[in-house]
């Protein structure tokens, strides 16, 4: 419970002699500690590498890339990058005008990430509370079935999505294998990899790698929930059917909402999914906004209008993630930060 | 582990859907895997042909040329140097971070943590671009070559792995009684033995978790790895492209080397799972 700290909660120390800093009766920040500890310089000595660390590759790379989207730096400037012409903000106008190519196709791309973010999380959510309560009990293979289910979760990410590119192939993968040879579903053989199927085929590998993080965390959860809710409810009558339904789900609750953001966040961020699967430009169909900005920054080599498009993905992410705290935590007193 | 849930025994309805549900998951999570295992062990006009269940002709022949179609010992070295130092210097300097922040107050606190939070969210290629335009200017002025470099690739590899690291040790930290070091620091013992003798020892499930996760999750990364490496140190995330040629592509040989590249990850993780479990939700469940 951080929330309640603030640099300049001084105005209890009258309270209590002989404290700096005002967190004298705050248990949580060393009371017993000697004074002349809490009040040298140790703590940013201990935070100093960290800090470094955090502005050359965090703060430093971010004041540079708002920057670059402000310049016109195209391939001819890359050695030279401090001196390319500045363009207003003629990279942002091109990126959200959304009746010229390059904003359509940026359009287009978002609508992509969103629908495919919506359906591979709520998916893994669902796949991942599913087999969390079917293992909450204990019976005879439980652990190997977890064991089982971590796997997609420990397979490295492009063995896996490289192994899933395979599966998809259109003459000698086994998806079409099953689908036409042996259930004769299709009249022909599907291309999973180009066209509209594509989107479908990055859905899949998308929700095959995320649901076992939801599994691991849910499960976690479950672990919580005490013992005796479970027998009064039984003892009361309820079956195991209403027992989920009244006593398990609602008690996911704040890590569902954990879990939902971290989801979103990772799946929307995608890069490695996509590009393994497709390469360095996927189909119109699946075309993720990751692979799109880094299309239009490595391949066609415009890093001011792909610095552009990165900032207006970061003010969007921001904004959801902003939004999302602000409802769920709203009900709720004393967040975590 | 855990009790029964009830006194009454689940009823069939329950039983059977817990059947179907798992079965169907554990296929699921495990199809890619038999694929990978098996089309490893065909001879190439097989994986070329239509995909056969049960390798007709077995054999391990595959095993042996992945090390020659691409210098996947190379790749492997690369990888390991990489991700292995990323892992040891993230966790090393969150060590202290998160020290600090567990146990002290000071100005400057909030901004820290929320800094190193949100960083977290921020997708990977807002920092590649201009990372890579820093070591290009890099490079230019000073002759240091940090693009293409291993160093400059552990460097990327720390965007991700240091706020994790930091954010994961705060919890884990906070998590251990202050009692424990203000014990050891009323009995003399100063800030940093109290950290070393006291907290570190105590946090082990909490730091062995963490290093876990930071080398699975440098091991598996693909975006800095295809943008920033150059013939001599690519990583395997990029090498792997390598098994297909213009005229062939050696799907044998990718199932292959993809199972060699995991295998040191899985078993890792699998050995250490229940720390990585532990850590992972101490950290985000609380």
């Amino acid at each position: 419970m951080t929330a309640t700290v603030t640099p300049s909660s001084g105005h209890q120390a009258g309270a209590v002699e002989k404290t700096d800093n005002g967190g004298a009766r705050g248990r949580r920040f060393l009371p017993r500690i000697p004074d002349r500890i809490r009040q040298g310089g140790l703590p940013y000595l201990l935070l100093l590498p960290a800090v470094v660390l955090e502005l050359l590759i965090h703060i430093i790379p971010m004041v540079i890339g708002i920057w670059v989207s402000f310049r016109q730096l195209t391939q001819f400037f890359i050695r030279n990058w401090g001196n390319s012409p500045s363009a207003g903000f003629d990279n942002y106008k091109v990126a959200i005008d959304f009746d010229a190519p390059i904003g359509q196709a940026l359009l287009h791309s978002f609508l992509v990430t969103c629908a495919f973010t919506v359906l591979s999380v709520g998916l893994s959510w669902l796949l991942g509370v599913s087999a969390a309560i079917m293992l909450q009990e204990n019976f005879r293979g439980r652990s190997v079935l977890r064991t089982i289910f971590l796997v997609p979760y420990a397979l490295p990410v492009y063995a896996a999505v490289i192994t899933w590119a395979f599966m998809f192939q259109h003459d000698n993968g086994v998806i079409n294998h099953v689908l036409h040879d042996q259930l004769g579903l299709t009249d022909k053989p599907s291309f999973w990899l180009i066209g509209n199927n594509s989107f479908i085929a990055l859905v899949i590998v998308s929700l095959w790698k995320s649901w076992p993080f939801a599994f691991l965390m849910l499960m976690a959860a479950l672990q919580n929930i005490p013992r005796d809710l479970y027998e009064a409810a039984s003892i009361d009558g309820a079956g195991i059917w209403q027992q989920i339904r009244k006593i398990t789900l609602p008690s996911l609750r704040p890590v569902n909402q954990v879990l939902v953001l971290v989801l979103f966040l990772w799946t929307f961020n995608d890069f490695n999914t996509p590009y393994v699967l497709f390469g360095k430009s996927a189909p119109e169909a699946a075309d993720l906004i990751s692979i799109h900005i880094y299309q239009s920054s490595f391949v066609t080599w415009n890093f001011g209008s792909g610095s552009a498009m990165s900032v207006l993905l970061l003010l969007f992410l921001l904004l959801v993630t902003a939004v999302y705290l602000f409802i769920t935590s709203r009900g709720r007193k004393g967040s975590d930060v | 582990m855990s009790s029964p849930r009830s006194p009454m025994a689940p009823p069939q309805s329950f039983l059977w859907t817990r059947r179907v549900v798992l079965t169907v998951l554990a296929v699921f999570a495990l199809l890619p895997v038999y694929v990978m295992v098996s089309s490893s062990l065909k001879p190439l006009q097989d994986v070329s042909g239509k995909f056969q269940w049960f390798p007709t002709n077995l054999t391990i022949r595959p095993y042996f040329d992945i090390w020659k179609t691409v210098p996947l010992a190379k790749y492997f070295l690369n990888s390991l140097i990489v991700a292995g130092s990323a892992t040891v210097l993230s966790v090393v300097i969150a060590v202290f971070a998160a020290y600090a922040v567990s146990r002290y107050k000071f100005r400057g606190k909030r901004t820290f943590t929320i800094t190193v939070l949100s960083t977290q969210m921020f997708p990977g290629i807002l920092f590649l671009l201009p990372l890579f335009l820093i070591f290009v200017n890099i490079g230019n002025s000073t002759g240091i070559e940090l693009y293409g470099s291993r160093a400059g690739l552990i460097l990327t590899y720390l965007t991700f792995s240091l706020p994790f690291s930091i954010w994961m040790l705060i919890g884990y930290f906070d998590s251990i009684p202050r009692e424990l070091d203000e014990a050891a620091m009323v009995d003399g013992c100063g800030p940093i033995r109290a950290l070393f003798q006291v907290v570190v020892p105590a946090a082990v499930p909490g730091i062995v978790a963490v290093a876990v996760y930071a080398f699975m999750t440098a091991w598996g990364e693909v975006l800095f790895a295809s943008v920033m490496t150059d013939d001599q140190t690519r990583t395997l995330a990029v090498g792997l492209q390598g098994y297909a040629t213009q005229n062939d592509v050696y799907w044998n040989q990718i199932m292959a080397a993809s199972l060699v590249v995991s295998v040191p990850v899985v078993v890792g993780f699998l050995l250490l799972q229940r720390y990585l479990v532990a850590g992972l939700t101490a950290g985000a469940v609380k």
